[in-house]
């Protein structure tokens, strides 16, 4: 009985966290940069949805747009405000852009979170679930929308395998991911193969925000954590790998959510941690890393 | 890197025009007890331990381009090690000592630290760091027995309860801590990690052991980070996740050492009281402060790359 509530939990969680991270080793893979306004683009987009259905009265769908909209805006205001300044500047060394480009996304960050935290205060804040009801599927009771959350993560990773791989705008992003030079010599221009990825990555955080407002709830303190998991997810798949993302996702849902079940959910991301710093030690580029 | 003479010239000057500007800065804050209320006081007192925490994270990643988002584990450990030290044996121990055990735990935690971290660079080394900073949370969480947990701990002894005294404390702490951080930083030393920084290959290839200068910064680094954790422990007369460790800690610290202008050491405790000071003054705009804060300091981030000290010396990098 409980093993199976674990392993249905843990279903749906891992897609969430897949959906969140593949969106961020997108834009790494492809542009170089870790985007650390992340958790705060997904807490956005869940507070919108939250605040078209309990303030503007508006439907369950119409909520999901604007979140999905709200987390698409952030993703070009993140690309134009802190990012694309920094990869232009020449007064910044290359080697050091890096940072630059950690510590501004990491402040424009801060500023939505502030923002959200100003105009809608710090309470918890659940989303309308699309679908009501409950089902009860070898023996475990759940909340309907949870499956829905996970078929919807996975099929929003599924659009993006075949954009990436059947698309030839997608191919030319893959290409742009492995030699930009290469794909500039090729007539693309590289500018727009970034700002389709920056859209790209606003579309699956902006859903990812809302799902998880669905699932479990947001409040402005959720933004560090979510940046963090991502973070953590991405590096232990291997920074850059797709498919090790997904994996990885997996592992720390599963992982998180039979803690929580099992021991206590006070101590749900301690285990997600030690399995993280073993990896680092024993294989330092993450399970699937490239580079 | 300017290497011409030109450059050579200007940064002189440069540090000579910085040299008189500090100098009055310092005698300025050494007479503030005289006028300002214990208020200013106690707020300048924290500013200037936050200026130890950004002037030692600025010797590891100026100077050692090492991404370190894990400053709070160092100052966790410090303050931790030196609070429960008191705690548990306080009138047979003196606050001296503990601070001492606060300094040592941090070093040997930086030690810790540094083997894995070591091993892998730029984002992987980032994440590392971050990942210590959550472990030292939810173990100080976790064995709330020993820490206080969520609530904090409290400790029985403080440095002194006399305002004035406790400002000048920290101020001549700064000053010994930022001296030997900035002296070691202009040293040969310094030089070889702004090498291995640069470029590791190049450095290692020259001669110089690479691991064993950033080892040794690491633990210079976690030396000041760890004392000055302890010693603001027994200012605050409390240590709590949210003022220690707290990632949002890390975060100001990184934002003040960039703010104030990298690779400069000096810079970072410009940034460290800019910051404390401005969000304080910026107080009476409630909860709109910390955006206030964030707004202009991304702006200082995209249109002075260099931080306050680079503005000063011009557009030179």
């Amino acid at each position: 009985m409980l093993v199976w509530q674990i392993l249905i939990d843990g279903f749906a969680v891992g897609a969430l966290y897949a959906l969140g991270a593949t969106g961020f080793t997108l834009i790494f893979g492809v542009s170089g940069v870790l985007n650390l306004s992340h958790g705060a683009i997904m807490v956005a987009s869940a507070v919108a949805a939250w605040a078209v259905t309990s303030l503007l009265h508006g439907g369950p769908y119409v909520a999901a747009l604007a979140g999905i909209a709200i987390g698409m805006a952030l993703s070009f205001l993140t690309y134009f405000l802190a990012v694309r300044p920094i990869q232009g500047s020449r007064q910044i060394a290359e080697a050091e852009k890096e940072i630059f480009i950690l510590t501004a996304t990491l402040l424009f960050g801060i500023i939505i979170q502030e923002a959200i935290a100003y105009q809608f205060t710090n309470n918890a804040k659940t989303v309308l679930p699309i679908i009501d009801g409950v089902v009860t599927v070898l023996g475990v009771r759940t909340p309907t929308n949870e499956y829905f959350t996970a078929a919807t993560c996975w099929v929003a990773i599924g659009l993006l395998w075949l954009l990436v791989n059947r698309t030839r705008r997608g191919k030319a992003v893959l290409a742009a991911s492995m030699n930009p030079r290469g794909v500039t010599l090729l007539g693309f221009e590289l500018s727009s193969i970034y700002l389709a990825v920056w859209g790209v990555y606003g579309f699956l955080t902006g859903t990812a925000g809302v799902l998880l407002g669905m699932f479990l709830g947001v409040s402005s303190y959720s933004v560090g954590p979510l940046t963090a998991s991502a973070f953590s997810i991405v590096v232990l798949g291997g920074l850059g790998s797709v498919s090790g993302s997904l994996v990885a996702a997996y592992v720390v849902g599963y992982l998180e959510t039979a803690t929580a079940y099992l021991i206590s959910p006070e101590y749900r991301t301690i285990p997600s941690l030690l399995l993280l710093v073993v990896v680092m030690y024993l294989r330092p580029h993450g399970l699937f890393g490239r580079r | 890197m300017a290497c011409s003479e030109d450059g050579e010239a200007v940064r002189s000057f440069v540090s000579s025009r910085l040299f008189w500007l500090i100098a009055a800065i310092l005698v300025v804050a050494s007479v503030l007890p005289l006028w300002v209320s214990g208020y200013v006081l106690g707020l300048l007192t924290v500013a200037y331990y936050t200026a130890v925490f950004a002037m030692s994270w600025d010797l590891l990643f100026g100077f050692a381009g090492e991404v370190n988002f894990g400053p709070t584990f160092l100052i966790g450990l410090g303050a931790y090690a030196a609070g429960i030290l008191d705690s548990r044996f306080s009138p047979g121990l003196s606050i001296w000592w503990c601070i001492l055990g606060g300094a040592a735990c941090a070093v040997i935690g930086g030690f810790v630290l540094a083997l894995p971290a070591l091993r892998v660079s730029g984002p992987y080394f980032g994440l590392t760091t971050l990942v210590a900073v959550l472990m030292l949370q939810n173990f100080v969480v976790v064995f709330a027995d020993l820490t206080g947990g969520e609530i904090g701990l409290s400790v029985p002894d403080v440095i002194t309860v006399d305002p004035k005294l406790n400002y000048l404390f920290a101020f001549s702490f700064m000053l010994v801590a930022g001296g030997i951080l900035f002296g070691l930083s202009r040293s040969a030393v310094g030089l070889i990690l702004q090498a291995s920084g640069q470029d590791a290959v190049q450095a290692a290839a020259l001669g110089f052991n690479v691991t064993k200068h950033k080892l040794f910064a690491f633990t210079v680094s976690a030396f000041f980070s760890g004392l000055a954790g302890a010693l603001m422990v027994f200012y605050m007369g409390t240590a709590s996740v949210g003022t220690f460790i707290d990632v949002a800690i890390a975060v100001q610290i990184i934002i003040a050492a960039v703010l104030g202008g990298r690779r400069t050491v000096l810079g970072a405790a410009i940034g460290a009281t800019f910051l404390i000071v401005m969000g304080e003054a910026l107080r009476p705009l409630g909860e709109l402060a910390t955006l206030v804060v964030s707004v202009v300091a991304l702006l200082v981030i995209l249109l002075f790359p260099n931080g306050f000290l680079g503005m000063l010396g011009g557009a030179r990098g």
